[in-house]
């Protein structure tokens, strides 16, 4: 990589490859999923995401009082007759609202990642795919969007747009998109110069099914990769934004909004915080483990691996 | 020779720069209806929207209005903050030097503790450290900069131990580092965000140095290891990693955003999320028009970086 | 684990005598996972002598070349048995995979001292030539001063043929040639008068002449500096060129032991002999693959092909037997050739990659294209495939202009030309099976049904002797050979009249080499099939070959029937490249 970087873009590319773009394996084909659950990471991952996923789902219908009041005073002790871990200042029963919580981000999350994953991957494979000045410009215009951090860009959004949940998707996906697309891009490269590209080039098959049909199931490795790890921060920064008051409004429940309303009681009622902290840090840590299986499944050449 | 690559990256930084300001001014052009009511609300009487629309310059043609805002980013002029009605570079000048304070302690410790940590465990990779470590990296990437604040805070201020400030003591106007103590924590925040990714690079890019046809041969030459590492396969990692450890400085410039929120932190984030509130879009474009800034210039250190560590580039570019 | 092979020995040599500077006895290799890689190997180095370790790959030569050194690579470790050593004047042993780590880098780089095979990729980047030789001295303390140091650095500089002067020492690697690397490397190994030498495959990626070059140098320096040699290789030719003895190993066993011209000359061991027969010569004197691509195949008519090719009387395949056409001859003249190719010239900005090529191929017979690397062999043939549309000139199909893209051409001229791409591990879908590549060709031409079509694939699979039952399977699960042999069988399901063999053997193993090499042969007499057979190993020209087209820096120097070219080169190109072949 660095010995054969001939000039500084391949540098910077070669950079950001070894770290996050795995190669995938071309020797002995073993299921994807296999490969991943025959990991550590990947077990363990699965697990813990599972877990919170089924409990933000199924939690509202267990315990359906998150918005309304159910006790009339600030109940800080846990295990009290007004709820398992009390109510937070507005009276309200912490585990009800902890149970609601995590839908929204949930969904936002996988919203935002799927539209950062669709465009991007198509940009990215587009731009390695035809070259050329195409991708030059593609490739500076992503420069332009890289030099904003997507925390900074998605709140110069709201500013114009308003905490609204699309804008929230919308935002934190098409700011997904550039980092994608750079992935993509050097995984398209690394595939495209195969001679099994050229072989399909060479019978005339239609473009799209050259894309279609020999490229995307060679890149599908590092791109669910990609996807795990845009996931994690998908997460990661919507939980952020409702954390700093601009994500779902009150009275909504909302994991990253409870932190917020509660964190002045931390040191009396410190349920009401990290009920919702302990289950942000799980949902991220499991995506993230799932994501580094990924990459290792990816890399894997057999089970054992 | 040297001159000229350099040359061309800071042509290529004024445009990024640009382009950005022109994204982050066409931003507000999006503003729904008038800018001045959204501003100042529905019972603002006509008077005063036009007196603001005046103040805001929104009634000159929008090209006009973006040179006239480009051309005080080059003296250092913001704008007026609508919520405050106050210079915005008065408003962010002392707050500039406090995020700076942060991110500058962040990054001094963790890059070399990243750097070092990835050569470590590249030197044991597979061992038992080398896993150990790998998790705990991959546990701290994951999770959101408050959330790891929040924990801290939990540990070392609340819950547990009562020896750290929650939040920042220093009232307005004081600078921020006459009380060390409030800096730990969120340094500490942003170091345990940072690192892991340091981390992870340094390790991938000196495993595949090390794996090295020179690497092998400078052993076979009879090198003693220190020496290997040192000067055979460090150099190697330096470049790519320069790139990344950049990558990660320009993310502290928006990571600080949340961690100075959840501290109370008075710097550009607080005022940041401040704006975004009040919607004081000057407020907005200008700290956004600094966060880029603070992205082309790490990109242009590693830059520098990467060509010396490579005579490659050095003498063909 | 398995037993120990006997090693069939041609002399005494490696009993214990004066002359022995590195001595190898029963030496085991283990990965970390505990399998066997090699299973206990002996040999002998002696002074002024080198012995050539030759195997296909996998056969475990580097590996038992690194142990000389105490050096596992990752993933491996020693099992048992030991590496003596005696250096320069001792005249007692060091058993160096007993040594400490210090005192086993003190031996590397002074006494014993490693050619890497890749200098490009073993050479520091980011250091200057000299001061990677300098290091050398510098670590094992040579001479007395600074001063004698750096007098050394500049004569070994000199000794293998590089300039010693300030100026060239301050180069980097990147700024020297691929032969002017490897001369680095060499230096920078006999820098401390070394008294062993592990040279690994050190002219592999080499051109001919400057291959034949650094072997010049390798040997000169290795009597001059009376040093002991083991020279790893796949090549049997480099071999007979620059050894003494030959040690043969074949998966981590050694087979055979012996002076090169009774081993090479005499094989006694099996797998030797099959060896033997599998390398080209360029006498054509023998048939190589015989029997390694079918048993069931008669070999008169290689034989006679074979023969009538290399007595050379007869320039054009008129000759072969089950060929039934009149082409090559005057008949001909009147009908446009089956392939031709006009004044095909090519520039990338100011580099003229191909400069007014002419070729004609007519059907059932075989024109070599005989070029190094950069010559713009590769080039011509994609240009002919319609791979590469930026030349201009023409390429006609049996009279009819081709347009330069294949995705502009007809459906029939696409099925007409066929190319076979150099790497079998690159050529394949690795997410696709075996079967699901092989149906693009007719899927894309509008062939038949989806029945009809497996049909086709599978009687392919038979004709390229791989069987249907490859069909269901993926690339990742074949040998190198056997992806070969699949990417062969996609070019021929849309049974074309010309096939473009793009260097489809040079990733291949000698004995693989010489299997695909029959297949090519009797696949054009059964099909009458029309072949363009590129390649850098002018050895193999007899034996595929009716004609000879020889390419250098995009043009052609010399072109014609194979023997008569190879016995009356016209140019002083091809006059070189066949001095320069390793004799066998």
């Amino acid at each position: 990589m660095s010995t054969d970087a001939n000039s500084l873009d391949d540098l910077k590319s070669a950079a950001t490859d070894a770290a996050e773009v795995p190669k995938e394996s071309q020797t002995t084909y073993v299921p994807f999923y296999k490969r991943v659950l025959a990991q550590k990471q990947g077990k363990i991952g699965l697990t813990i995401t599972l877990v919170i996923v089924v409990l933000s789902l199924c939690g509202p219908l267990l315990l359906p009082w998150a918005t309304g009041n159910t006790a009339t005073e600030f109940v800080t002790k846990p295990f009290s007759p007004y709820g398992l871990f009390g109510s937070d200042n507005l009276g309200r029963d912490v585990l009800s609202r902890f149970l609601a919580g995590g839908l929204t981000l949930i969904v936002y999350g996988v919203l935002a990642t799927v539209l950062g994953m669709v465009v991007g991957a198509i940009i990215g494979m587009l731009a390695a795919y035809v070259g050329g000045r195409f991708d030059a410009v593609i490739m500076r215009l992503n420069d332009v969007i890289l030099a904003i951090p997507q925390l900074v860009f998605a709140l110069l959004a709201i500013t114009v747009l308003g905490p609204q949940g699309w804008v929230l998707v919308t935002v934190i996906g098409l700011t997904h998109a550039p980092r994608i697309a750079r992935v993509a891009r050097s995984a398209t490269l690394g595939v495209i110069t195969e001679d099994y590209i050229k072989a399909a080039e060479m019978y005339a098959m239609p473009r799209w099914k050259v894309l279609l049909r020999e490229l995307l199931p060679n890149i599908t490795g590092p791109l669910s990769v990609e996807a795990g790890l845009r996931l994690t921060y998908s997460i990661g920064y919507i939980a952020s934004l409702s954390f700093l008051g601009l994500g779902l409004q009150p009275p909504a429940a909302d994991w990253g909004l409870m932190i917020n309303e509660n964190r002045i009681a931390l040191s009396i009622q410190p349920w009401g915080v990290l009920l919702p902290v302990i289950a942000i840090a799980l949902l991220t840590i499991g995506t993230n483990l799932l994501a580094d299986s990924f990459a290792r499944a990816t890399a894997s050449t057999s089970v054992e691996a | 020779m040297f001159g000229k690559v350099i040359g061309k990256r800071l042509l290529f930084s004024a445009f990024i720069l640009i382009a950005v300001s022109l994204l982050v001014f066409g931003a507000t052009l999006l503003l729904p209806g008038d800018a001045a009511r959204a501003i100042l609300g529905q019972q603002a009487t006509p008077e005063r929207i036009a007196a603001l629309n005046e103040q805001l310059g929104l009634n000159d043609p929008a090209w006009l209005r973006y040179f006239h805002w480009l051309g005080g980013l080059f003296v250092g002029d913001f704008g007026t903050s609508s919520a405050t009605g106050g210079s915005v570079s008065a408003l962010l000048g002392d707050r500039v030097w406090a995020s700076f304070v942060l991110m500058g302690l962040a990054a001094i410790v963790s890059v070399p503790l990243g750097i070092g940590l990835g050569v470590y465990q590249a030197l044991h990779r597979g061992g038992r450290r080398d896993q150990a470590m790998t998790g705990a990296s991959l546990v701290f990437a994951a999770m959101p900069e408050f959330v790891i604040g929040i924990g801290l805070i939990a540990i070392f201020a609340t819950s547990v131990f009562q020896i750290l400030p929650a939040v920042t003591l220093a009232p307005p106007g004081e600078p921020v580092w006459n009380r060390p103590e409030q800096l730990i924590l969120p340094t500490l925040t942003l170091i345990l965000v940072v690192t892991p990714y340091i981390v992870r690079m340094m390790r991938a890019t000196m495993i595949e140095v090390l794996d090295s046809g020179f690497v092998e041969m400078a052993r076979l030459k009879g090198v003693p290891e220190k020496r290997v590492i040192l000067r055979h396969a460090v150099p190697h990692a330096l470049g790519p990693v320069a790139q990344v450890v950049a990558i990660q400085l320009a993310w502290l410039a928006g990571g600080v955003v949340v961690v100075e929120f959840l501290f109370r932190y008075p710097g550009l984030g607080q005022a940041l999320i401040d704006g975004v509130t009040y919607r004081d879009v000057q407020v907005v474009q200008a700290i956004s028009m600094l966060v880029a800034a603070v992205y082309v210039v790490v990109n242009l250190a590693a830059d520098v970086v990467g060509i010396l560590t490579n005579p490659k580039l050095r003498s063909a570019a | 684990m398995s037993p120990k092979t006997q090693t069939v020995r041609h002399d005494d040599a490696n009993e214990p005598n004066e002359k022995i500077v590195l001595r190898v006895t029963d030496l085991k290799v283990v990965t970390n996972a505990g399998d066997e890689i090699l299973h206990g190997v002996d040999f002998a180095l002696s002074r002024g002598e080198i012995l050539g370790l030759v195997g296909e790959s996998g056969s475990g030569k580097t590996t038992a070349g690194l142990a000389c050194m105490g050096h596992f690579r990752e993933g491996l470790k020693f099992g048992s048995g030991s590496v003596s050593i005696w250096p320069r004047g001792d005249a007692t042993a060091v058993e160096v995979l007993d040594l400490s780590e210090v005192a086993v880098r003190d031996l590397r780089g002074s006494r014993i001292a490693y050619i890497p095979q890749d200098p490009a990729l073993s050479l520091n980047p980011a250091m200057r030539v000299g001061e990677q030789i300098r290091e050398v001295l510098d670590i094992h303390g040579f001479g007395s001063s600074d001063r004698e140091r750096t007098d050394r650095v500049a004569e070994v500089l000199v000794d293998v043929g590089l300039p010693g002067d300030k100026t060239y020492q301050k180069r980097w690697p990147h700024q020297l040639s691929g032969g002017q690397q490897q001369r680095i490397g060499i230096a920078m190994a006999f820098a401390m008068y070394p008294d062993v030498l592990i040279l690994d495959e050190p002219t592999t990626g080499l051109d001919v002449s400057t291959q034949s070059v650094v072997l010049d140098t390798i040997r000169q320096m290795t009597v001059a500096n009376n040093v002991a040699g083991l020279y790893i290789t796949h090549d049997l030719a480099v071999i007979k060129d620059i050894s003494d003895r030959v040690a043969v190993m074949l998966r981590g066993d050694l087979v055979e032991e012996g002076p090169v011209s009774a081993v090479l000359d005499h094989p006694q061991h099996e797998y030797t002999q099959m060896l033997m027969s599998a390398v080209p010569d360029l006498d054509g004197r023998k048939t190589i693959g015989d029997g390694a691509a079918e048993a069931n195949k008669p070999s008169e008519d290689d034989d006679q092909t074979h023969i009538l090719v290399s007595t050379g009387e007869k320039p054009s395949p008129g000759g072969t037997d089950s060929d039934g056409s009149e082409s090559g001859g005057g008949a001909a003249s009147a009908t446009a050739p089956l392939l031709e190719v006009k004044d095909i010239a090519l520039a990338y900005g100011k580099a003229q990659i191909l400069n007014g090529i002419n070729l004609t191929l007519e059907p059932g017979e075989c024109t070599m294209l005989l070029g190094e690397s950069g010559s713009g062999k590769t080039t011509l043939s994609q240009c002919v495939a319609g791979l590469n549309d930026d030349y201009t000139g023409s390429v006609k199909l049996r009279g009819t202009e081709l347009e330069r893209s294949t995705r502009k051409r007809s459906n029939e001229q696409r099925v007409g030309i066929q190319y076979v791409f150099q790497s079998p591990f690159s050529s394949l879908n690795p997410r696709r099976s075996i079967g699901q590549s092989l149906t693009v060709p007719l899927e894309m031409s509008g062939e038949g049904t989806a029945a009809s079509r497996k049909a086709v694939v599978e009687e392919a699979l038979d004709s390229v002797r791989l069987g249907r039952s490859f069909y269901h399977r993926r690339p990742g699960d074949l040998s190198g050979g056997e992806r070969q042999r699949a990417a062969i069988a996609r070019a021929l399901v849309n049974a074309p009249s010309v096939m473009v063999c793009d260097e489809i053997t040079s990733a291949l193993d000698v004995s693989v080499q010489a299997s695909i090499v029959a297949l090519l042969r009797t696949l054009r007499e059964e099909r009458q099939l029309a072949m363009l057979f590129v390649t850098h190993n002018i050895a193999l020209s007899r034996h595929i070959a009716d004609n000879l087209a020889v390419l250098n820096k995009g043009k052609i120097v010399d072109y014609g029937p194979t023997a008569q070219v190879l016995e009356n080169p016209t140019h002083e190109y091809t006059r070189a490249l066949i001095a320069d072949v390793p004799k066998f």
